[in-house]
């Protein structure tokens, strides 16, 4: 499933953070966001899963089927097992009372399978690394079978290996199972060495989009980096 | 399993409830009794049996019950551990607003042509109390999702609350301070066998609409954007959460008095028992435990012979614990 964003202007009231974007979120491949803090990556994800309406301009309509959100935060819940956060996206699917059908139970089995969570079944949210946290979020999404997947800076408490793991499930979750990923981070070496495609956003509320070489050709990145681009 | 055991338990509590007490009924004259075979047998034990244990024990298991979910229910919807209907200031509330009635307007408020008075306007006091104590915290809700500023939050509407009735009790009469301070002092005992349809019904209705939100509830402990994106409306979910917890808090609170730590204790050690946070299992498991704990109570509460002690003097010895080990836990993470 693509994802259209048409003219597509973000922001709060009378606020505007973003726009006029025009971009296309592309089936199969895996888009990193980039942008300084405060540049409307957030308020752009939001508006995209549409927790939050455009000022103007449109983007393709999802609902609960058909796009799943990864966040930054922790889910810090006493006793809740990781099975339990996973076996949640099958919610938008479950009856009245959310009893799971074995067929549930299979898609559940298959999300931690796919993301190598398995293990940490019985396993308290509050007790997983924030590495294995954001496994279980992911396997989460993968359990509400959406053909698109929101993620908001993942990878921002990981370490580095964990954050190269995220980044390569993701890539792997876009190559094959054919997912429309969008994922925001700060890491910006490693999303240019992994991502398919680029969405780089400007303090001015603009955004470049492209793949890595493009917008390095075009010295889109360059600028966005300034200085600090020679100790990357 | 562990709900088997707790209905078992239900069930033998229930019939202490009724066998034993502050006078001596023989085992099988309250049989003869609880039967309808009562000719011949003594007519105050019968009264006893009859007007006296039995709503006692029913009202006790409901009330329990009730607390016990509007916690649960309110803890979820805070993402708050320490949220509960009395330290949120709920009952402080629905007790102002009773003080209000019995104390300044003399028990009876006369409105367009038509007198209230006696339970119906306690109820109606109470309801309206704790509703607009539950429309406050409801418009601080994200302010309350940081367990101190909750703890805050309540400590000052149970100040104000308190100071408020301090001022009333300074200047009512004699007759409205008595009934104020025996109803205050919290108990099974007010909720006769007349009343009890009334505060049954209540009661069953807020459990009923309790179990029907078990599935939400699940996807609010994910937090509101992880919910909203499971196609939850996060807002009015809550309201709704809200709504019921408060009905459960005026309800308990106009029939029995105040009864503390019952509603905030009682989800944490049904999730200790059953090692899960869904409510699924929560909801039965914390409705099960907070009957067995007030029958509990109020059994310990008709123990010493020639008295029957306030149910608060009792609630606090394992609600603190429970609070303090709440605490200790958030900080040790």
């Amino acid at each position: 499933m693509n994802l259209i964003l048409d003219n597509l202007t973000t922001g709060y009231g009378h606020k505007t953070v973003s726009c006029g974007l025009n971009a296309i979120l592309q089936e199969g491949r895996l888009t990193c966001l980039l942008g300084p803090n405060g540049s409307g990556k957030s308020t752009l994800l939001r508006t995209i899963s549409g927790a939050q309406r455009p000022l103007s301009g449109s983007v393709t309509k999802t609902d609960s089927h058909t796009l799943s959100i990864v966040l930054t935060s922790r889910i810090d819940v006493a006793q809740l097992h990781a099975w339990d956060v996973v076996a949640m996206g099958r919610h938008p699917y479950t009856g009245y009372f959310g009893k799971l059908t074995a067929l549930d139970d299979e898609i559940i089995l298959e999300a931690m399978q796919t993301t190598g969570t398995l293990d940490l079944r019985n396993r308290n949210m509050t007790s997983l690394s924030d590495g294995e946290a954001q496994k279980v979020m992911i396997a989460k999404a993968l359990a509400q079978q959406t053909p698109v997947i929101l993620l908001d800076e993942p990878s921002a408490f990981l370490d580095f290996p964990s954050k190269v793991s995220l980044m390569l499930m993701m890539r792997n979750l876009a190559h094959n199972h054919g997912k429309t990923i969008l994922l925001s981070t700060h890491d910006v070496s490693l999303a240019l060495k992994t991502a398919d495609t680029l969405w780089l956003m400007n303090t001015d509320g603009t955004m470049h989009t492209g793949t890595a070489q493009q917008l390095s050709s075009t010295g889109d990145i360059a600028t966005f980096l300034g200085d600090s681009a020679q100790y990357l | 399993m562990k709900q088997f055991l707790l209905t078992i338990l239900l069930i033998v509590l229930c019939l202490t409830n009724i066998f034993t007490g502050s006078v001596d009924i023989p085992f099988t004259e309250t049989l003869h009794i609880l039967s309808g075979q009562d000719n011949g047998i003594n007519p105050s034990w019968s009264y006893i049996i009859l007007q006296s244990r039995l709503p006692q024990m029913l009202t006790a298991l409901l009330c329990g019950a009730g607390l016990a979910t509007a916690g649960l229910l309110l803890q979820t919807a805070f993402l708050n551990p320490l949220a509960g209907p009395s330290i949120l200031g709920i009952d402080s509330g629905a007790n102002m607003a009773v003080a209000i009635v019995m104390m300044l307007a003399g028990g009876t408020i006369t409105m367009m042509g038509t007198t209230l008075g006696g339970y119906f306007l306690v109820i109606l006091a109470a309801m309206t109390g704790a509703m607009v104590i539950m429309a406050i915290i409801a418009s601080l809700s994200t302010l309350l999702k940081n367990p101190v500023m909750l703890l805050v939050t309540g400590v000052m509407i149970s100040y104000i609350t308190s100071s408020f009735i301090s001022l009333l009790q300074f200047h009512t009469t004699e007759h409205g301070l008595q009934a104020f301070t025996f109803w205050g002092m919290g108990g099974f005992t007010g909720v006769t066998l007349e009343r009890l349809p009334v505060f049954a019904g209540l009661m069953s209705v807020c459990l009923v609409l309790s179990i029907l939100h078990i599935k939400p509830l699940d996807a609010i402990l994910l937090g509101d954007a992880y919910a909203q994106n499971l196609g939850i409306n996060t807002q009015h979910m809550n309201r709704r959460l809200f709504l019921i917890a408060g009905l459960i808090t005026a309800t308990s609170t106009a029939f029995c008095g105040p009864i503390s730590f019952v509603g905030l204790a009682t989800p944490h050690i049904s999730r200790m028992l059953c090692r899960t946070a869904t409510h699924r299992t929560l909801i039965p498991t914390t409705m099960l435990l907070g009957a067995c704990i007030c029958l509990l109570c109020n059994q310990l509460c008709t123990l010493p012979s020639s008295t029957t002690l306030p149910i608060n003097t009792i609630t606090p010895l394992f609600g603190v614990p429970v609070i303090l080990w709440v605490i200790l836990k958030g900080n040790r993470e």
